[in-house]
């Protein structure tokens, strides 16, 4: 007589297993919980910021934070040169910020995965080109390659966007290329070709979804250095134009006022910081609990 | 190993002609030209217009101006800036040491600080030293440096009042430029205070700029000390009784070094990028402030010249560095 099938108790799944591994680390749970912070202060900034970020209340101009003498509660974090105030004007720059993340990446993650997907697949002399363009690119140090595309295209908000895209492309390049070439002799790519897969099936279906890991800790660190880069092209009057209240060209639009009105540089300054450090944190975090070998 | 290095160096000439196309290209791009640059508001006559295009053979067909461009590079002819009239690559010899100055110091106070911290942290691990060391080393590569810069600017040049605010030394001093780095010159001009005022200079940019890769370092010798700590041969050394520091200082610290010293060498190319902020906050006439007024004023050949030799620079490093670990790790060199 056969033994009553006893239920198996149930497998932690795939999420579970990651989530498990991820929320080890408090870094990487402080990173995800300040992210997610961001990413609702960017969608709810107009219902969030107490001020519209470019009204000019000319009574007001370079009025201190509320804590500082001077200061009123009615501007928070005090207001700029011009009498905007200063909280909501950040407050809008996350949208800007994270909106400069999400592009680049994109832009960059797609055309690198198709470039490495191609170099690492048909390997021979489409490789060699593809890899000495992204050699060629890696040997330009990357603000002054941004820069050197954005002194193409003109200053602006979507050129900066444009020019970090080309300055991360090298790394999704090199990483999928790499990945592609350590999974393209695995059994399981073999027996899907005999299976009658195509090319493209083969590249995109079986090939990719086993990349992915170190792409996504890729992309999560690209965001904080297309952040960090678009504020520097915002500093340096080649990303975003004033008014608009993004981070970099914030400070640099108040720098004159340094001396007398500290808060002016300050706050647009710790903004970065806590943007570039909260996505750091959550790429670190990703990279411990999707490559378990790259922990350390 | 004359195979490996003649392999590594076959590698960079399709590099080195990608950069010269890069180079070329991306000023031709550039809407505007330097002709209706150097017009300025009143605008030139036609005819003046097409001279000076003929002058600085704009006028002709693009491949031949490639080609002629990569003829002049192999002479070492980068042209002439169109704003000052000086050979590019002559300002750029006069302007680089300045910048090689600064990404010195940068670099070894990122390596004075971030060696011994990443060690420290490795061996109190999970301590309030690590989380501490960590702590300010992932902040340090989160910073934005044009504002850690104007942060170390309002503390210690405006409130405190310890340092100056911009340039290389003070105006009162006439040092010649024989060498062209500032503390060497200073020192030789035997002018009483030259050489401090010249250290004193140096210190914010130096601290702005070697910030990030003071973290890089940190990180990276932490994570490799780890490594090294675990592995048997310690645990060998250690059981035949050696004393902790020997072991660390002696056995481990030179393998953990390995991995450290080719991040230290491929901190060149950010080093660069971040010489363009600094020397633009703190006015230190280097190449990145050059570059920087050279996009600005569209002055073609500085654009051109000062990607290509900023280009051939970090290659070059990177050539070096990968010998050099080439090295130290044959399995590298056979791979």
């Amino acid at each position: 007589m056969a033994e009553p099938l006893t239920p198996e108790p149930p497998q932690p799944g795939g999420f579970a297993t990651f989530w498990r591994a991820y929320t080890q680390s408090r870094g990487a749970v402080i990173g995800l919980g300040l992210v997610v912070a961001l990413v609702l202060l960017a969608i709810f900034a107009a219902v969030v910021s107490p001020h519209p970020p470019n009204e000019q209340y000319r009574d007001f101009t370079l009025t201190p934070p509320a804590w500082d003498a001077g200061g009123s509660a009615r501007f928070l974090l005090g207001t700029d040169p011009v009498g905007r105030d200063i909280l909501s004007r950040l407050i809008h720059g996350t949208r800007l910020s994270l909106l400069i993340g999400v592009i680049s990446v994109a832009i960059s993650l797609g055309l690198g995965v198709v470039l490495g997907l191609v170099a690492g697949y048909f390997r021979g002399l489409t490789e060699t080109i593809v890899m000495r363009a992204t050699d060629v690119l890696l040997a330009l140090p990357s603000l002054l390659l941004a820069i050197a595309v954005v002194a193409i295209l003109g200053p602006g908000l979507a050129n900066a966007m444009y020019a970090i895209a080309i300055v991360l492309l090298p790394h999704y390049v090199r990483l999928t290329r790499a990945a592609v070439i350590a999974e393209a002799g695995r059994e399981y790519v073999t027996s899907s070709r005999i299976a009658g897969a195509g090319t493209l099936r083969l590249m995109f279906d079986a090939i990719l979804p086993n990349c992915a890991a170190p792409l996504i800790v890729q992309a999560t660190l690209g965001f904080s250095n297309a952040i960090l880069d678009a504020a520097a092209l915002g500093f340096l009057g080649l990303g975003a134009q004033p008014p608009t209240p993004e981070w970099g060209s914030m400070l640099a639009s108040a720098l004159e006022f340094i001396q007398r009105a500290p808060w002016v540089v300050t706050f647009p300054g710790l903004a970065i910081l806590v943007t570039v450090l909260a996505f750091n944190l959550m790429g670190d975090g990703l990279r411990d609990a999707l490559d378990p070998r790259l922990k350390r | 190993m004359l195979a490996f290095v003649a392999r590594r160096l076959a590698l960079i000439i399709p590099t080195f002609v990608g950069v010269t196309l890069i180079a070329f290209a991306l000023i031709r791009l550039i809407p505007g030209d330097p002709v209706e640059n150097l017009s300025g508001e009143r605008g030139m006559d036609p005819a003046r217009r097409e001279r000076l295009l003929h002058e600085f053979g704009l006028d002709r067909p693009l491949p031949v101006q490639y080609a002629e461009y990569v003829g002049q590079v192999l002479r070492g002819d980068l042209g002439t800036s169109l704003t000052t009239h000086e050979p590019v690559l002559q300002e750029f010899l006069t302007l680089f040491p300045a910048t090689v100055e600064l990404a010195f110091f940068a670099l070894l106070f990122a390596v004075v600080v971030g060696l011994p911290a990443g060690i420290v942290a490795a061996l109190k691990r999970n301590t309030v030293a690590d989380y501490a060391v960590m702590g300010v080393s992932l902040a340090g590569y989160s910073m934005p440096i044009f504002w850690w810069a104007l942060l170390l600017i309002l503390f210690f040049s405006v409130h405190l009042g310890w340092t100056p605010v911009s340039g290389r030394i003070a105006v009162q001093f006439d040092v010649p430029a024989v060498t062209g780095f500032m503390l060497v010159d200073a020192l030789r001009s035997g002018e009483p205070g030259a050489f401090r005022s010249a250290v004193s200079h140096l210190i914010l940019p130096a601290i702005a700029l070697g910030t990030i890769p003071l973290a890089v370092i940190a990180r990276m010798t932490r994570s490799s000390m780890l490594e090294v700590l675990r592995e048997d041969y310690v645990r060998t050394v250690r059981a035949k009784g050696l004393s902790r520091w020997r072991v660390v200082v002696v056995h481990a610290l030179r393998n953990a070094l390995i991995p450290v010293i080719t991040v230290i060498g491929l901190q060149v190319g950010l080093l660069l990028s971040g010489a363009i902020l600094t020397e633009t906050i703190f006015s230190w006439p280097g190449i990145g402030n050059w570059l920087i007024h050279g996009v600005q004023s569209r002055d073609y050949p500085v654009v051109q010249g000062g990607i290509l030799l900023v280009a051939t620079i970090v290659i070059a490093v990177n050539l070096v560095v990968d010998t050099l670990y080439g090295v130290v790790n044959p399995r590298i060199r056979h791979g």
